[in-house]
């Protein structure tokens, strides 16, 4: 049986009002950061590079890598990515409501290490009472000298600014975050340059982390990036969380050892996901927030690594698992994932704002009953104008991942349940309803 | 309506100050002018433009991307109610039907009292509570039928009052802190640091020669 780990990230759950400064401070909150502050940046980079711990906004970026491409320059800026958007990723909206603190700190030793003139947080606008806790956590830092001007009595100083989102699932694409930062509408930058470590907020360098990833450095910094890395297997290193959804009994957050456990027993162990509902049985798993193709009972064992995930042709993503059982219309199921990239297109690339929506029209009508059989090849030749040969990693023709994400469950779906696409098609209705 | 009030152009104020552009200041401030008109009003994008520099074009250039700016009047309460992947294999579309006959508006619509708007939103971030919906963005789930009956009559009643706050999900949000450090001053000190410390190491490198 897998144990479930909620030491690091997660490890203030179990705490009343875990969003307390007062709370933070009595379980080990900012010694990370003045340990950090008695290293110098370039030895705390050191560490977070040998911890290994990849972003966990969903692209699995080595998160100190990043920090290294960071081009020299007196100007630079932290942006903290708090735009958690991904269709069933609750994780970043819990640890912004319930441990602010651990977000703020990591926050400042970000922006030490990398040298920061200010960090920005930017957290989806939905997210009101985060907003809230957050601010609250940056009063409290002003407060006990962990923000202003020399941090702790050291020669660091710095200023941290929240920053609401207004509602739309681009903006955590990194460049269109600092777009909408700038005041602007949410639509991704031209690449190259690839990375806003070379031309990033206002045009200056910029390092974007997720609020997961950052809320991992306090214990890095305190703990070691060794004793980090000693968790996990492989370029998977320590824990992460993963959020369970769907049609198990115990939906939910649960901190995991990276590899070490498989969807199988996040699914199906009494003390995780608890399994099915009584009599259903499993009929696909979505392994990384809907831009991930779907992948099939059998393949359920596979564990919780990125790497062993991209092996089996799909991705780890945000690390959100949606559990579907055989009371679900794959149908449907497809076609309310393409329906949201349609509403969250921004409308730049002509394969993705064109795509998406004829695509959420064929689906809709094959899902109402008047499809065609050649409505299914219709499907897939969309998807290969929009990801040339449907490929995965998918080929790029859009200036962003977006596009690129739309075949993933439109087209997988089709291949692994043509026969319900066509038992839609023929009944003349949806078989589930 | 309506250009930002005494009160409420001192908080504006201060968030400009937070940003080295003015113009990232648009979005928080489209957020403080729900908090006045739960939308954001004709005069508001004016009085935005002047604040941050720019013209209305280009402050409902950006508002008009965003699902929360509202663009017309709103009810008192926005429920929003998400029927994304997590939600639908729960029962989301039921639970906007449900919202949609409770609250008495279709989606995009409001309510004949003028107290809700019904929308049909995408993922709330809360997956682990499906089906569930937000009102003026606090979140609640899951629930069936009679939990939005519940909650509407709640709503009415103001039991939900200091749960649910008015629009503009800054209303709550005050920042206590100094004024902000100037960047200059920041960079400065890091160049300085950075140059000492390549001296240092120069000098080991000659005394290691």
């Amino acid at each position: 049986m897998p144990k479930q780990v909620g030491k690091i990230v997660l490890a203030r759950r179990e705490l009343e009002n875990s969003y307390e400064l007062d709370v933070y401070l009595s379980s080990g909150g900012y010694e990370g950061l003045r340990k950090a502050l008695s290293m110098n940046p370039e030895e705390v980079t050191a560490q977070v590079v040998e911890s290994n711990i990849l972003g966990r906004g969903g692209a699995g970026f080595e998160a100190g890598r990043k920090w290294s491409m960071l081009k020299s320059a007196t100007r630079r800026y932290l942006v903290v990515n708090g735009d958690e958007s991904e269709p069933a990723t609750f994780k970043d909206h819990f640890l912004i409501e319930n441990d602010p603190n651990q977000l703020v700190e990591g926050t400042i030793i970000a922006a030490y290490a990398i040298g920061a003139s200010r960090a920005f947080i930017f957290l989806r606008g939905e997210f009101a009472l985060g907003l809230e806790r957050v601010q609250e956590a940056i009063n409290g830092a002003y407060k006990i000298g962990a923000l202003g001007r020399n941090i702790f009595g050291s020669t660091f100083s710095l200023d941290v600014v929240l920053h609401p989102g207004a509602g739309a699932y681009i903006c955590g694409e990194e460049t269109a975050l600092l777009e909408s930062l700038e005041g602007k509408r949410g639509f991704p930058r031209i690449k190259p340059p690839y990375f806003p470590a070379v031309i990033g907020l206002y045009g200056e360098p910029t390092i974007v982390n997720n609020v997961e990833t950052v809320s991992n450095l306090p214990w890095i910094v305190a703990n070691g990036g060794g004793a980090f890395k000693s968790l996990g297997e492989g370029r998977s290193t320590g824990t992460r969380i993963f959020a369970l959804s769907g049609q198990v009994k115990n939906p939910g957050l649960y901190e995991l050892e990276m590899v070490k456990t498989s969807f199988r027993d996040l699914i199906f162990s009494e003390e995780l996901g608890g399994g099915l509902r009584e009599g259903r049985t499993l009929k696909a798993v979505i392994p990384g927030g809907v831009s991930a193709p779907w992948i099939t009972p059998e393949q359920i064992d596979l564990p919780l690594g990125q790497d062993e995930v991209a092996k089996a042709g799909s991705m780890l993503g945000s690390g959100s698992i949606i559990a579907m059982d055989d009371s679900t219309c794959m149908v449907r199921a497809a076609w309310r994932i393409s329906r949201f990239f349609m509403r969250e297109s921004c409308g730049q690339c002509t394969p993705c704002r064109e795509g998406s929506s004829w695509i959420e029209k064929v689906m809709a009508r094959i899902e109402a009953g008047s499809g065609r059989e050649e409505d299914l090849d219709l499907l897939m030749d969309l998807c290969d104008n929009i990801v040339p040969g449907v490929s995965w990693p998918p080929a790029q023709t859009t200036i962003c991942v977006l596009g690129p994400s739309i075949p993933s469950s439109v087209a997988v779906g089709i291949r692994m349940f043509r026969d319900e696409f066509l038992t839609h098609i023929k009944e003349g209705g949806c078989p589930f309803d | 309506m309506s250009r930002f009030e005494q009160q409420v152009l001192a908080e504006a104020l201060e968030i400009v100050k937070l940003y080295p552009e003015r113009k990232s200041a648009t979005i928080p401030l489209c957020h403080l002018a729900q908090s006045m008109d739960g939308y954001l009003a004709k005069d508001a994008i004016e009085h935005i433009a002047e604040l941050t520099g720019t013209t209305s074009a280009e402050v409902y250039g950006t508002a008009s991307f965003y699902d929360m700016i509202q663009l017309r009047p709103v009810g008192k309460y926005v429920v929003g109610v998400c029927t994304n992947i997590a939600c639908m294999l729960q029962g989301g579309y039921e639970l906007l039907e449900e919202a949609e006959s409770t609250f008495g508006a279709a989606v995009g619509e409001t309510s004949s009292d003028g107290l809700f708007t019904v929308e049909e939103v995408e993922c709330l971030a809360t997956c682990d509570r499906a089906p569930c919906l937000h009102v003026n963005y606090r979140y609640f789930g899951p629930l069936n039928a009679e939990g939005v009956a519940k909650l509407k009559e709640d709503l009415v009643s103001g039991h939900l009052s200091n749960e649910v706050p008015i629009h503009g999900v800054l209303s709550r949000v005050k920042r206590y802190a100094p004024e902000l450090i100037p960047m200059d001053e920041i960079d400065d000190l890091r160049v300085r640091d950075d140059a000492s410390k390549a001296e240092r190491a120069a000098a080991q490198r000659s005394g290691n020669a």
